[in-house]
């Protein structure tokens, strides 16, 4: 009650009567007006600029970073790309190179980077708030602000907004970016890029037509069940469907099979056609092992070897378990010309003959692989489970990759990922317990997606975290910025086209698949070397023998040249036209007098490839003396490389083929003249003797 | 109506107090204290250490210890605890398997240079086993230097070979200079080094098994090798190189 007695004597000092309220209003607004100008003196960035002022004057050169110190909000302002940064008001040193030793925010120097931040300014690459000038809202998600600073992982996202592709410095986005296309991310989610192009797979998912010839309903169930338990490393996904499930969907894939036409028509249909088998004794095993050996047949296809370790190339499927997949006969069939199968199959068609067959296909169907069949055990398919597999491959969109009779590929079946990077925080769902922030949605997205809730259909990949990590990357640079960016600072992928070769020729290249490892005119596999220029960069001679017996050019390469059994007149068609199709256009045979190659500039050339340049550390020329292992053998040059070729190669190797290792040695045309001279006249056979 | 003002002010102050309180930063309660359920003597490293990544990244494989007791049998339960300066555990403690063994993933923060981590775990009697790894972050320069040495070194100056491909290093003579050998490279100046890649090994009157790379790199490029170098042998404050360009 006292209390109250006071509080009512107090109410009436200050607002007893129409005076005194004015008083006291009067009061409070001076009070608040003094607040309010005073915070602007107790804020973060004046006392950042104090201790950075504090910091410089402990230094030596306090003199000259005192006199570059300027006090005040600073701003980087860039109006065509929408850039207004006061990051540098409190980030003092980014520019001192001399506060090198500086490791502590806000004044550390910044790294070397390729763009100049006055160009660029900090909120393009770091993201956060760049008008703000409070560490809270500069840097956190703010309720009006919702684009919170970059973890420093994914930093190299944000060089993908204006480099569309891949880039020198960006490994983890380039990873990233390959990852996307590898496993096929573009078949369900449209990922256009800002300059028009989209990502496009670069996966192999098999045709699924007639699939009741190539392989069991067992089979195909264990695999939907979990695909990386028949081959570590498939790509495809774990739809994570229960045994009933996995088993509907076996039963409508064979019931939708129809016959492929692969199998020769008519009564040829006969198993008589091949030799069925070539016996399981160990001399035929080795033939068919010694066989897959020398047909590279691990240049495409990963196998499990005797030590356990899988090895081979990824462009094809692992075939640790071929043996336990498919249909004998299918098989043998695929050998003799996988594109009856799969027309749009990146295999080649080896002219294998019936013996080779039935050896390969013998030897193929021993590696049984782990026993992923053993426990199978399927109920007949009836009329209602193959009607529930349908629904089931419709529902999780089996037919975005594969072909399947009766059922469409969908169209937007998943969302559209063109703007991912900069997807608004209120616009998403996150898990229960997870940080709520963009890049770990993203990250989570892709280590579970299911964990976001039952009934969803993305299905779970098996990516290492450090794939997890790279593929976030890359999606968090599809920001609306990068579609934003003014023209003249994107940097386009180089473009691909879709050059199919012509005529004859251009039949057996295509028939041969050369193009799944070869790329010719910006289309084609990145394994083995460019062809565009090929037929100025060899001799006819030592083409045709090439291909008739592709030797080993590089003593360290294990992914090789298959050999694909052509016959004389074949190989004169795609000799023909590689010599004739694919010259180069800007060699001009006249930089080389071919008179000036003589014995005594071979003399002189040998000298520069010994002595000057050391060209054995990298390059055999003796088979005798010499050892490098990393451009390729040089024993035979003479018959490989047309003289001119090896001139220019040796000017300026970039400007014939970019990206090459070889270092250009900045030669003079009298050595370059000497080397050709000398490089001529290495015409050994691959076994070293001298002709 | 005094009454009613006081009420008014005592809610108001009373709403005002619980906004500012709900506005104070809340402690995240740390992981619970594990308690060892043995000891061991000694703490070796299984795998991890070395690893070279990029700033603010996980190291690529997680660091694997083991602890072992005093005649080198690995000991299971043991507490095994994780710091470093600027780096981040997960977890950042944890009690050895049952084949002696702790992993934890670890992040760097977002400077480049060198980190240490250190472990440590109780000893029986008292007193702690400490075992200490270094690792790597590179930053951007530092990483483009990285990608032109996958490109262009790494056939002849790393001398393990993966199937992918095979090292050229054993057929040279004289043997190239690894990049982690700190003892031949760090006495080297930043200037010589960038003349030797460029002008090739003559230039300084080294074996011309060292071909110029000035007419192949770009000069950027080439600092940039050099900045690659330094990060794995002189690490910390040495990566950033005396020649560097302002931003």
């Amino acid at each position: 009650m006292n209390l109250l007695n006071h509080l009512r004597r107090l109410g009436s000092f200050f607002l007893g009567d129409p005076a005194r309220r004015f008083a006291s209003a009067s009061a409070v607004l001076t009070l608040s007006l003094a607040i309010v100008l005073s915070s602007e003196f107790v804020n973060d960035w004046h006392s950042y600029q104090r201790q950075f002022l504090k910091l410089v004057r402990t230094r030596p050169d306090a003199a000259a970073l005192e006199r570059r110190f300027e006090r005040g909000i600073h701003q980087i302002w860039i109006p065509e790309q929408g850039i207004v940064d006061r990051c540098t008001t409190c980030h003092l040193g980014l520019k001192e190179v001399a506060l090198a030793d500086v490791r502590e925010q806000p004044f550390r120097p910044h790294p070397t980077i390729p763009h100049s931040l006055t160009e660029f300014g900090c909120v393009t690459c770091h993201r956060g708030q760049g008008a703000a000038t409070t560490v809270e809202e500069a840097h956190a998600s703010t309720k009006a602000w919702e684009q919170p600073l970059l973890p420093a992982k994914y930093l190299e996202s944000s060089c993908g907004q204006c480099h569309l592709g891949p880039l020198e410095g960006t490994p983890k986005l380039n990873l990233g970016r390959r990852l996307l296309a590898r496993y096929g991310c573009a078949r369900c989610h449209s990922i256009p890029q800002p300059d028009g192009t989209a990502v496009v797979p670069a996966d192999d998912p098999p045709p699924l037509r007639h699939i009741a010839e190539k392989t069991s309903r067992e089979w195909l169930f264990a695999w939907v069940k979990n695909p990386q338990a028949y081959a570590a490393t498939s790509t495809m996904p774990n739809l994570q469907l229960n045994d009933q499930q996995a088993s509907d969907v076996a039963s409508f894939l064979m019931a939708q099979s129809t016959p492929s036409g692969s199998a020769p028509a008519g009564d040829a249909l006969e198993p008589t056609l091949l030799p069925v088998t070539i016996d399981a004794s160990s001399s035929g095993k080795e033939e068919g092992a010694s066989l897959y050996g020398s047909s590279f047949c691990a240049t495409c296809h990963a196998a499990q070897n005797a030590a356990g370790n899988v090895v081979g190339g990824d462009l094809g499927p692992e075939l640790t378990g071929i043996g336990g997949k498919v249909d004998a006969e299918w098989l043998r069939l695929w050998l003799k010309n996988p594109q009856a199968y799969d027309p749009r199959t990146r295999m080649p068609h080896y002219r294998f003959d019936d013996r080779q067959i039935a050896l390969l296909s013998s030897y193929l169907l021993s590696k049984k692989g782990e026993g992923l069949l053993a426990n199978v055990h399927l109920p007949t398919a009836d009329a209602a489970s193959v009607a529930r597999g349908k629904n089931l491959v419709v529902e999780y969109g089996c037919a975005a990759c594969h072909q399947i009779n009766g059922v469409n590929a969908p169209q937007t079946f998943a969302p559209d990922l063109s703007r991912i990077g900069s997807k608004a925080l209120a616009q998403i769902v996150f898990a229960p317990q997870m940080e709520k922030t963009l890049p770990d949605y993203i990250s989570q997205k892709i280590r579970d997606p299911r964990s976001f809730g039952h009934g969803l259909k993305m299905p779970k990949y098996n990516f290492t975290n450090t794939q997890i990590e790279a593929l976030t990357t890359a999606l968090l640079a599809q920001t609306g910025r990068a579609w934003n960016e003014p023209k003249n600072l994107v940097r386009l992928a180089p473009r691909r086209s879709d050059y199919h070769p012509g005529g004859e020729g251009g039949r057996l290249i295509e028939d041969l698949r050369c193009q799944s490892c070869h790329a010719i005119n910006g289309s084609g596999g990145g394994m083995a070397p460019d062809l565009t220029t090929e037929g100025s960069a060899v001799q006819r001679a030592w083409l045709e023998e090439f291909m008739r017996n592709p030797g080993t050019l590089r003593p360290a390469l294990i992914r090789r040249m298959p050999k694909f059994n052509l016959t004389p007149g074949e190989i004169k068609t795609v000799a023909d036209y590689m010599i004739s199709a694919y010259q180069s256009p800007g060699f001009d045979p006249h930089t080389l007098d071919p008179h000036a190659l003589t014995g005594d500039a071979a003399v002189r050339g040998k000298d520069l490839f010994y002595l000057k340049y050391a060209c054995q550390s990298c390059h055999i020329a003796d088979y005798n003396k010499d050892k490098g292992y990393v451009g390729p053998s040089l024993t035979a040059v003479g018959h490989r490389r047309p003289a001119v070729w090896i001139y220019n190669w040796l000017k300026n190797p970039q400007a014939v083929r970019p990206g090459t290792m070889m270092p250009n040695m900045r030669l003079s045309d009298n050595e370059a003249r000497d080397l050709t001279a000398f490089l001529m006249t290495l015409t050994a056979r691959e076994n070293g003797a001298a002709q | 109506m005094t009454k009613l003002i006081s009420c008014c002010l005592f809610s108001l102050v009373l709403v005002v107090s619980l906004l500012l309180l709900g506005g104070c930063p809340q402690r995240i309660s740390k992981d619970k204290a594990i308690a060892p359920k043995a000891y061991g003597t000694e703490l070796v490293e299984v795998s991890g250490g070395n690893q070279v990544t990029g700033i603010g990244s996980d190291l690529p494989e997680p660091v694997v210890l083991q602890v072992k007791d005093k005649d080198g049998n690995p000991m299971a339960g043991a507490l095994v605890a994780f710091h470093g300066e600027r780096l981040r555990f997960k977890p950042g403690s944890a009690l050895s398997d049952s084949g002696g063994q702790v992993t934890t993933f670890v992040q760097v923060a977002f400077a480049s240079g060198d980190y240490q981590i250190v472990a440590e775990t109780p000893k029986p009697g008292g007193g702690r086993a400490i075992i200490k790894l270094r690792e790597i972050a590179l930053g951007s320069e530092q990483t483009v230097g990285q990608g032109v040495h996958e490109t262009y070194c790494i056939q002849c100056h790393d001398r393990q070979s993966i199937p992918e491909r095979v090292s050229n290093f054993d057929n040279l003579s004289p043997a190239p200079h690894e990049f982690t050998d700190a003892a031949a490279l760090n006495p080297i100046s930043d200037a010589d080094l960038i003349n030797i890649i460029t002008y090739g090994g003559p230039a300084l009157k080294e074996s011309p098994e060292m071909p110029a790379y000035g007419a192949t790199l770009k000069p950027d490029e080439i600092k940039a090798v050099v900045a690659y170098i330094r990060a794995l042998t002189r690490g910390a404050a040495a990566a950033q190189l005396s020649s560097r360009r302002a931003p």
